[in-house]
């Protein structure tokens, strides 16, 4: 890995960086390593628009991969797909939002915000980095919406557009509501303080009868906003919980709201005094900063894909008249399709070409492809490795055998309901409880003194309205999530901390997620391999990208390869070279060897033969991944463990030996058993938490109470989940579910803290002796302990579990 | 002391302001990114295309 310095910096591409070992293309004193890259500077040359290499350098992205099929984006053409894509359109302008995934630096951003100098029909654009997305404004009388996207694509920013681009979204309004609420109750609270300042001091006696009462009615009038506004969630939350015959958290903030605003208004208008709506606006203001805290996760990430996110929006059918493309929706059952090398099988259909080879890595997360032959059944999801092919739909696209699974009535469950978080379940008995001393104190009053008893009636539901106890839930969680985010754990939302904490069944994937594509194990059978040899298949394999090629070439890391003359890959087939005029083959049995064998094991053969003679064969198996072991044994003791494989079943064996004795398998498994299965063991009571990675998984981790979705690049594919973990923290989970476990403690110890100070402020106010300075002081104090006691121990925790460290934050 | 009237008049028209200016944000979208903008303020300002035939200089590697 070290030649020396002057080739290193020569054979780099200008554009992306890449080595440019296969192809040099040379322009402008530059090097390039493919017509793309080459492509791409030129138009920025011309545009004057080079600064984009100055900002960073070699900031594009390779261009070899890129499809340069020119019809292949002429669905953009048809309007209803243009209607269904467009933000805003008038006579002269339209405006789209593209999801482009190559958005990775500040050159992608300049470049991206610089079109205009490119076509000045584009007016404008603006990149949101976070989201990898760009809006772009422009005049579609001069300029289509294909053209701005072959625009974008000439520049290797294509755009991915999905199925799911085509449904309506409504997203990030939640946040900009919330984010309203809180200024106003930020607003009115911070005045409402300024003006019960008097009350507090006996100095301003100073300034007359006059000035109180004016100071009381702008409390009033400044409490309107936050009781009719900031606090309208509350209200819906609460009522929903009503109607439903249960009690959740904002039932007892809704009477407290409620209480407080009432004996207030009485206080103010009948009795002359102050009230407490400076309290009521502090705690308004506190409630929905606890709520911004937790809904402010990770929006880069997307948690709820399902199959339409991956799929293509249009396809390329084949009628008497030829080619057309044409947009996923319109496609019928019995249509002929083309498919292209890299293109997704767009619904289950037969092959109607003589061979294929399916990369199901999307579905089952293995990435070797599979052989297919004319007349086999081929699923979607899949894609096509080589020779374009034809195929003739047998099921609509949302009625495959993968996308079926959408349809099963697990999707349709509003999202778990399972578990009834903590909070909820101690705000129901806190509620009785509190309404019921309410009641007592009021009816021991009652004989003697009719107003006291009112007094004590509301004091004791204002004191006890649980500020302190509802505000632990939201911050704990919400630093939690934030703690799991650095462990590279990404959590939906904090009511998965809350579940994750009770999990006691892991169940997981085998492909993808306990295996590791990178880890293969290589057994080379046959004749022995000569110093040469090796060198020769080194060579070879260098020049593919076909994932057994990537493995042999890792296997063979310490050979040198040969200087080959002559290197031919064929798609799904093999790599054919010449080396000092022999010729060799590697690759499938068909293509490489001549020889019948019988396969008795599981794993993915590569054969390889000189001038037709057989020299062996690698054997190679995905191995485990590096952790695996450990984290199977640590999770052992306190976790009922299980494993499920759509593989047969003849690996156990090996698969037992290396992890241990205590997983239940089950092999043979398709989409639709994993859900059954997860079902099976969620009727037997168990707390399920489901790792997986491919979207043959998708059913199950939607039916689990934890759904966890493995991939090597988050912001990238994985399908619909609770959270989603970075294949890099894997080893990690034992610690993620120790510290869930120990936030759910946390939660615990700071209601125990709450319930103290309630008890003080009640047994004050059941007598009747609650004053208002003295129930201003306690109510933040004890709100502000419980924040800053919930955020000191969580992060104890984070750091004793190892999830954070102190040195490099 | 009757002109603390008008200055509590002013101090809350003020704030009012000040709320409003944060809803028009809020609204126009200044808090959906919070990234970008941190990158996009390091942008040169583009001179215009009069030197556009100056000959690039040396390679920008390291």
């Amino acid at each position: 890995m070290n030649p020396d310095f002057h080739t290193q910096l020569r054979s780099k591409c200008y554009h992306c960086g890449e080595d440019c070992e296969l192809e040099l293309v040379s322009f402008a004193e530059k090097s390039f390593c493919c017509q793309g890259c080459k492509l791409v500077y030129e138009v920025l040359a011309q545009n004057d628009l080079c600064e984009y290499y100055q900002l960073e350098s070699s900031p594009g992205k390779s261009q070899k991969a890129k499809s340069k099929l020119a019809n292949r984006l002429d669905y953009l053409d048809d309007p209803d797909v243009i209607k269904q894509l467009m933000d805003f359109r008038n006579e002269r302008e339209s405006h789209v939002t593209f999801y482009i995934p190559q958005i990775h630096c500040a050159s992608c951003i300049w470049l991206l915000e610089n079109l205009f100098q490119i076509n000045a029909t584009i007016v404008g654009s603006r990149v949101d980095f976070v989201r990898k997305k760009v809006q772009l404004k422009f005049l579609h009388e001069k300029l289509s919406l294909k053209e701005t996207v072959n625009l974008l694509s000439l520049l290797g920013y294509e755009p991915s557009i999905s199925l799911s681009d085509l449904d309506q979204k409504s997203k990030n309004a939640v946040h900009k509501k919330t984010l309203s609420k809180l200024a106003v109750a930020g607003f009115c609270f911070g005045n409402m303080m300024l003006f019960s300042m008097p009350e507090y001091f006996s100095e301003a006696e100073l300034l007359g009868e006059g000035f109180k009462g004016l100071f009381d009615y702008l409390n009033v009038l400044l409490s309107l906003p936050v009781v009719l506004y900031a606090a309208s969630d509350y209200y819906l939350s609460a009522w929903n919980a009503v109607r439903k015959r249960t009690a959740n958290m904002d039932v007892p903030i809704v009477l407290g709201i409620a209480a407080l605003f009432l004996y207030s208004l009485w206080e103010i208008f009948m009795q002359g005094n102050a009230g407490y709506m400076d309290s009521l606006g502090g705690l308004l203001f506190f409630l929905l900063l606890g709520k911004i805290y937790q809904e402010k996760a990770f929006a880069a990430l997307e948690f709820d894909r399902d199959y339409k996110a991956y799929f293509p929006v249009a396809v390329t059918r084949i009628s008497k008249d030829g080619e057309e493309v044409i947009p996923l929706i319109k496609l019928r059952v019995g249509d002929v399709v083309l498919v292209r090398d890299e293109e997704l099988i767009p619904a289950d259909s037969m092959l109607l070409s003589a061979k294929a080879s399916i990369d199901y890595s999307f579905v089952t997360g293995e990435e070797v492809p599979v052989p297919k032959r004319k007349g086999e059944l081929i699923y979607a999801g899949g894609r096509q490795k080589g020779d374009p092919i034809n195929l003739t739909i047998q099921k609509s696209p949302s009625q495959s055998y993968l996308t079926d699974l959408w349809n099963n009535e697990s999707f349709d469950k509003s999202p778990k309901q399972l578990l009834e978080p903590l909070a909820n379940r101690i705000s129901g008995v806190f509620t009785w409880t509190v309404l019921a001393i309410a009641v007592v104190a009021f009816s021991f009053w009652i004989g003697t003194d009719v107003s006291l008893a009112v007094k004590s009636f509301t004091t004791v539901l204002i004191v006890a309205c649980p500020c302190a106890l509802s505000m632990s839930t939201p911050f704990t969680l919400g630093n939690a999530l934030r703690i799991f985010g650095k462990g590279k754990f990404y959590l939906k939302n904090a009511s998965v901390v809350e579940r994750l904490a009770l999990i006691d069944t892991v169940v997981f994937d085998k492909t993808g997620t306990l295996t590791d594509p990178a880890n293969a194990s290589i057994h080379y059978l046959g004749e022995p391999l000569l110093a040469e040899t090796k060198a020769v298949v080194k060579g070879m394999v260098e020049r593919s990208t076909h994932p057994l090629s990537n493995r042999i070439r890792l296997w063979l890391s310490d050979v040198n390869s040969a200087d080959l003359e002559q290197v031919l890959e064929m798609k799904g087939e093999g790599i054919e070279a010449v080396y000092k005029d022999q010729v060799f083959r590697l690759g499938s049995r068909d293509f490489a060897s001549a020889k019948k064998m019988e396969h008795v094991e599981s794993g993915n053969y590569v054969f390889l033969s000189t001038e037709r003679v057989d020299l062996g064969y690698f054997h190679i198996q995905s191995g485990l991944r590096k952790s695996a072991p450990e984290v199977v044994k640590k999770l052992s003791g306190d976790f009922d463990l299980h494993v499920l494989s759509g593989d047969q079943g003849h690996e156990q064996e090996s698969l037992g030996r290396q992890l241990s004795a205590d997983l239940h398998f089950s092999f043979d498994q398709s989409p639709v058993d994993k859900l059954n299965y997860l079902k099976e063991l969620n009727h037997q009571g168990q707390n399920t938490l489901m790792l997986g990675d491919g979207l043959n998984d998708a059913g199950a981790l939607q039916e689990s109470q934890v759904g966890v979705a493995i991939t090597d690049r988050v912001s990238h594919f994985s399908p619909a989940s609770d959270a989603i973990l970075d294949a890099e923290s894997f080893s990690k989970i034992p610690a993620f579910l120790g510290f869930a476990r120990d936030s759910r403690l946390i939660i615990k110890a700071s209601f125990g803290l709450s319930f103290l100070y309630n008890i003080l402020g009640l047994s004050l106010a059941i007598q009747g002796l609650l004053s208002p300075v003295l129930c201003a002081i306690l109510m933040p104090l004890s709100s502000i302990s419980v924040v800053v006691f919930t955020t000191l121990a969580t992060n104890f925790m984070g750091i004793r579990k190892g999830l954070i460290h102190l040195n490099h934050p | 002391m009757e002109v603390i009237f008008l200055l509590i008049g002013i101090s809350l028209l003020l704030a009012v302001t000040f709320l409003f200016l944060f809803f028009r944000a809020n609204k126009s979208g200044q808090f959906d990114d919070d990234y970008t903008p941190s990158v996009r303020i390091l942008f040169e300002s583009q001179p215009k295309k009069s030197i556009k035939d100056q000959p690039k200089k040396s390679k920008s590697h390291e």
